[in-house]
């Protein structure tokens, strides 16, 4: 995780178009500025950053499905449960699995677990948009490569 | 064609908490109901799965926006049943 960057998430794991998964992989810092704090002594991962892991973990799935035509953006958290604390340091996997691929729009269900076990999991809504420039496209690219990604296949 | 009225007149009436009686098959989305596009992204998720299909929303706005075709012929609820019910019909068997 580079907080910093509000890139939670570090590798992209797995993916698979086909079944509508994908798997990637965070390391939470060991020092942070948020730690600071969340909180003054008891330092623990917030908990919009472990929704906003699973955004970004199923945004790059819906980039991936949608062939790097249109951008995902968060719509609408539903059900979201945050089960356990996560504390700096702490190896991170997160998943999502498509549930349904709009016309416009993408849902997904995603999960974060830990070497403890299941910390998070929430359905994540994105509405789904043409990027507003093919500039953003190519850092998106970009930035999908280094987290492992192949994109695209076509253009 | 009521069947599919009543089906999506329940969806929206739970979506987007209205009362079913305010619900008509004249009733515009917007205009009449106030349905905004969070909620109606909501409606047609539901519309979605209920149905098995997927409403071409990106489509029909293009063509509004190219002038092939009003809000009104998409929006107002006889006719997204109407568009909902060839949706389901083109639908592989």
């Amino acid at each position: 995780m580079r907080l910093e960057y509000f890139h939670l998430i570090d590798r992209v794991e797995a993916v698979d178009p086909t079944a509508g998964t994908i798997r990637a992989s965070a390391q939470v810092p060991v020092q942070s500025t948020i730690f600071e704090g969340h909180f003054p002594g008891y330092p623990i991962l917030p908990g919009v950053l472990m929704i906003e892991s699973m955004a970004q973990t199923g945004g790059n799935l819906v980039l991936v499905l949608e062939n790097f035509q249109r951008m995902p953006f968060l719509a609408q958290i539903e059900q979201a449960k945050l089960r356990r604390f996560v504390e700096p340091g702490t190896a991170l996997t997160i998943s999502a699995s498509l549930v349904h691929l709009g016309s416009g729009y993408a849902v997904t269900q995603g999960r974060v677990e830990s070497p403890s076990g299941l910390v998070a999991e929430a359905g994540i809504r994105f509405r789904t948009l043409p990027f507003p420039s093919e500039e953003t496209r190519e850092l998106m690219m970009v930035h999908a490569r280094r987290l492992g990604l192949e994109p695209p296949m076509r253009t | 064609m009521q069947e599919t009225f009543n089906a999506v007149a329940d969806i929206i009436s739970e979506t987007c908490n209205i009362d079913r009686e305010k619900i008509r098959p004249e009733s515009h989305t917007i205009n009449d109901l106030g349905i905004d596009s969070l909620d109606f992204l909501d409606v047609t998720f539901a519309i979605d799965k209920r149905f098995g299909i997927k409403m071409p929303i990106e489509k029909w706005m293009q063509e509004i926006n190219e002038g092939k075709g009003s809000v009104d012929d998409y929006f107002i609820l006889n006719n997204l049943c109407t568009r909902i019910e060839e949706l389901k019909a083109a639908k592989p068997a």
